[in-house]
């Protein structure tokens, strides 16, 4: 058998280092296993973004040309949902990024539990790999693969689709959600539990207290997932009744539950953003974030508020019109602490020292990009715009703007930011920018003009489209060529980094870094903080 | 100002191991084979089921005994304890909302039978809860039996404990061989009801949201009775010190859970939905 770990010399049993293939299949250091779950955020953005390109290639002129049978489509556009909210922006934000920086950034050796760590990360693979498995089993009579929308809706989802393809689906959910859950528990009780000696809550950096938020969202949310599409597997393969009129079921039950994960799940992908928005806000403006308790508290609320307003997504349905009245009152409030966070950025970088590197490109650009997300969101939450701008292409505008121009123009900042450290080389400066540009003016183009077509009445997950709707079709399409052009120009820049290997030091960013990930090397020795620091 | 001592941490760094890994291929076998098994797609059917069903069975019983000798080792220092005990009562909230998914279901149509707008369904419950034709078996005869059982089960669980921190090792066996025993006589009492209900699982959302539920919860009672055993073991194996004795805590925390999730249970199903 091959050495596990290799010994320093005249060091003690901390400085073994393991070495070969079991240092990361057998991981338990959290830097590793935040580089396992962002090089695999990377894989699957490629899968992701594949099918993205298919999508917009079909809708690039009216008529059917790739998709003959258009439920294949409708599989198209289901796996790019559920590819990029589980393999790539979870994955990317709170395994890789959050893996990486918390125990850095609190001044901890490592998670609370490293072994659980890595079975997270491992379940997710397990995930990955029923999820790919599920487009080569039969779905729709005639066709393989789940059409349902990632929000599996039934009854599509149950007599729609008699073959094993959506059960694949199912249990990848219920994977990645056991995956998640393991996850959130470790880092909740990291950051309650380890923090140095002297950092309070108060003295956490935001991004600390985005993935504190997100990981208590994760734990009270995703079970009732889980329930709800354990109620699908009984319903398809059991004789159950849950969602079938004819038993006495409620198709309504499973939106209700299905929104009540939904809802703070999106809210969980954009907090662990909004976290490394301000810490990047704050290095390039040379100044601490404006409102700290403001922006905590804010955070708070969105995690809190956000758990009872799920039925925004369901203004269609039938409900009572008091209960479209609560929802759409509640739903305008989460408006308000959204807001203070971007006037605080804004407060933040005014009377700053702004220096344009690439990551603060990246801020600055979801800090704009993001409201234009969220205003669109602010009329959506009002039930009567809602009931004709639900399913239109208004909707798919809204949440790409908050999701493509908000949380990943979040990974990228981080990415930028911390590349440095985790790599100890530093990115091309030049190709940085051509990368945030290009990908800038690609991804605007492209979602913009779909604001136009749902205005317009062009409804969302059809495969073909009316004549009327071809200009701003063919103007979309064009944006996602371009952004894809970005895409390459990334992984261009990753492959000069390695190239050229300039060394990066401690701090490349000089004085407006404060958080204790600076403090080490880079990248950062394999054990650290073996003595605790003080915070004052 | 004076400065401190530097603290070395006293926190818990774990060698590399294989469980994460074994762990994720056995569900991976357990989840893939469960459909292979449900759709016939190999022969036998049930092999790669039975794999992952082992497959997680050996990691579970692998990787806790690794804690549990890291716990004897003392690698379990007081902030690492304090750690166990978060990780512990998190994962309980997620059961606990878990269960709030069944609930949900169940008050879903239990409140409101007849919804008006949904007309099928409303013919087929016939605007009642418990819906038309079904007969649903009397709360205070199997019902009230599970419910002294467990309630019992609680007390004697909390004997045992009790009994550790005065370190009467008598009574800390005798208590949890009582618990354990009495979680199986609710399990042998359920097992009985389900053989015996006068409705049926499939067809009717009254015997889906009532098997499913109660047998998620049945399901806990098992597993909260094989951890009650394993601390039995370490009782008589000597572990487990009056200063000391996480697993037993996280145990009975486990079981007065899914206690109080069958009181819910008794008092919403069995006696408000007759």
């Amino acid at each position: 058998m091959g050495r596990t770990t290799t010994t320093v010399p005249g060091a003690g049993a901390a400085h073994d280092r393991p070495v070969g293939w079991r240092r990361f299949v057998y991981a338990t250091n959290h830097k590793d296993i935040g580089t396992l779950y962002l090089l695999f955020a990377l894989c699957a953005s490629l899968v992701g973004t594949a099918l993205s390109i298919f999508i917009r290639l079909e809708l690039h002129e009216p008529g059917l040309q790739f998709f003959t049978n258009p439920q294949y489509y409708n599989v198209v556009v289901t796996a790019h949902g559920l590819v990029m909210i589980f393999f790539v922006l979870m994955p990317a934000l709170i395994g890789g990024f959050g893996n990486w920086m918390v125990p850095l950034m609190i001044g901890a050796p490592d998670m609370a539990f490293p072994r659980l760590n890595n079975l997270s990360f491992w379940l997710l693979v397990a995930s990955f790999t029923m999820f790919i498995s599920s487009a080569f089993f039969g779905g729709a009579p005639g066709t393989t693969g789940a059409g349902t929308g990632w929000t599996l809706y039934p009854l599509l989802s149950t007599k729609g689709h008699p073959g094993p393809s959506v059960d694949f689906v199912i249990l990848a959910l219920h994977l990645a959600g056991a995956s998640s859950i393991l996850g959130a528990i470790n880092f909740i009780t990291t950051i309650l539990n380890m923090r140095a000696p002297g950092m309070t809550m108060h003295k956490m950096p935001l991004y600390v207290w985005s993935i504190l938020i997100t990981a208590t969202m994760l734990v009270l949310a995703l079970p009732v997932l889980a329930g709800a599409v354990t109620m699908l597997l009984v319903d398809r393969n059991f004789g159950a009744t849950f969602f079938d009129p004819q038993g006495g079921g409620d198709p309504l039950l499973f939106q209700h539950l299905f929104w009540f994960f939904g809802h703070p799940e999106v809210y969980i992908m954009i907090l662990p953003a909004f976290g490394i928005i301000s810490t990047v806000i704050a290095t390039f403006s040379r100044k601490p974030i404006f409102g700290y308790l403001g922006m905590v508290y804010a955070m708070v609320s969105i995690g809190l508020i956000g758990f009872v307003v799920w039925a925004h997504h369901m203004y269609t349905v039938g409900l009572a019109a008091d209960v479209q009245a609560y929802f759409v009152a509640a739903s305008l409030v989460i408006a308000v602490p959204t807001g203070i966070k971007i006037f605080s950025w804004i407060a933040t970088m005014w009377g700053g020292s702004i220096e344009f590197r690439t990551p603060m490109l990246w801020a600055i650009g979801f800090i704009f990009l993001f409201t234009v997300g969220g205003v669109t969101g602010v009329m959506l939450a009002n039930a009567g715009v809602d009931r004709v701008l639900q399913d239109t292409y208004f909707v798919v505008a809204h949440f790409h703007y908050v999701l493509s121009l908000g949380a990943v123009f979040g990974i990228f900042a981080g990415w930028y930011y911390w590349f440095p450290k985790m790599t100890g080389y530093m990115l091309s400066e030049t190709i940085g920018h051509v990368h945030f540009w290009v990908t800038f003016i690609g991804v605007n183009i492209l979602f913009f003009p779909q604001h136009f077509l749902g205005l317009a009445g062009m409804p969302r997950r059809v495969a073909d489209y009316p004549d009327a709707f071809e200009g701003w079709n063919y103007v979309s399409s064009i944006g996602a060529y371009v952004a894809v052009l970005g895409a390459l120009i990334f992984f261009f820049g990753l492959a000069e980094a390695f190239y050229r290997k300039r060394h990066a030091p401690d701090n490349p960013w000089g004085e407006g870094a404060t958080t204790l990930e600076w403090t080490l090397s880079s990248p950062p020795p394999f054990h650290q903080f073996e003595v605790l620091p003080r915070i004052k | 100002m004076a400065e401190a001592e530097p603290s070395r941490h006293e926190y818990q760094l774990v060698e590399p191991s294989p469980w994460p890994i074994r762990g994720g291929i056995s569900a991976l076998l357990l989840a893939s084979g469960l459909l292979i098994w449900i759709y016939q797609l190999i022969w036998p059917a049930w092999i790669v089921f039975a794999l992952g069903v082992l497959g997680v069975a050996g990691t579970m019983v692998g990787w806790w005994r690794e804690v549990v000798r890291e716990g004897e080792a003392h690698e379990h220092t007081p902030v690492v304890q304090l750690s166990l005990r978060y990780g512990m009562i998190l994962f309980i909230c997620s059961e606990v909302m878990f269960f709030v998914a069944w609930f949900w279901a169940y008050f879903n149509t239990a409140l409101f039978p007849a919804d008006g707008q949904q007309i099928i369904r409303d013919q087929v419950i016939g605007g009642q809860w418990p819906p038309q034709g079904i007969v649903t078996s009397n709360p205070w005869e199997l019902p009230l039996l599970m419910t002294v059982i467990l309630l019992s089960s609680a007390g004697t669980v909390t004997w045992a404990h009790h009994s550790l921190l005065k370190n009467n090792r008598r009574g800390l066996k005798i208590g949890l061989i009582c618990t354990v025993l009495l979680g199986t006589a609710f399990t042998c009492v359920q097992a009985y009801e389900f053989l015996t209900a006068p409705f049926n699982y499939g067809g009717n959302v009254y015997g889906g949201i009532f098997f499913m539920a109660t047998g998620f919860h049945g399901a806990h009672v098992i597993i909260g009775t094989i951890f009650l055993t394993v601390c039995l073991g370490r009782a008589f194996a000597g572990q487990f010190t009056p200063q000391e004795h996480l697993g037993l805590i996280f145990a009975a925390w486990y079981w007065h859970f899914v206690d109080v999730v069958w009181l819910f249970l008794f008092a919403f199903v069995y006696v408000w939905g007759t």
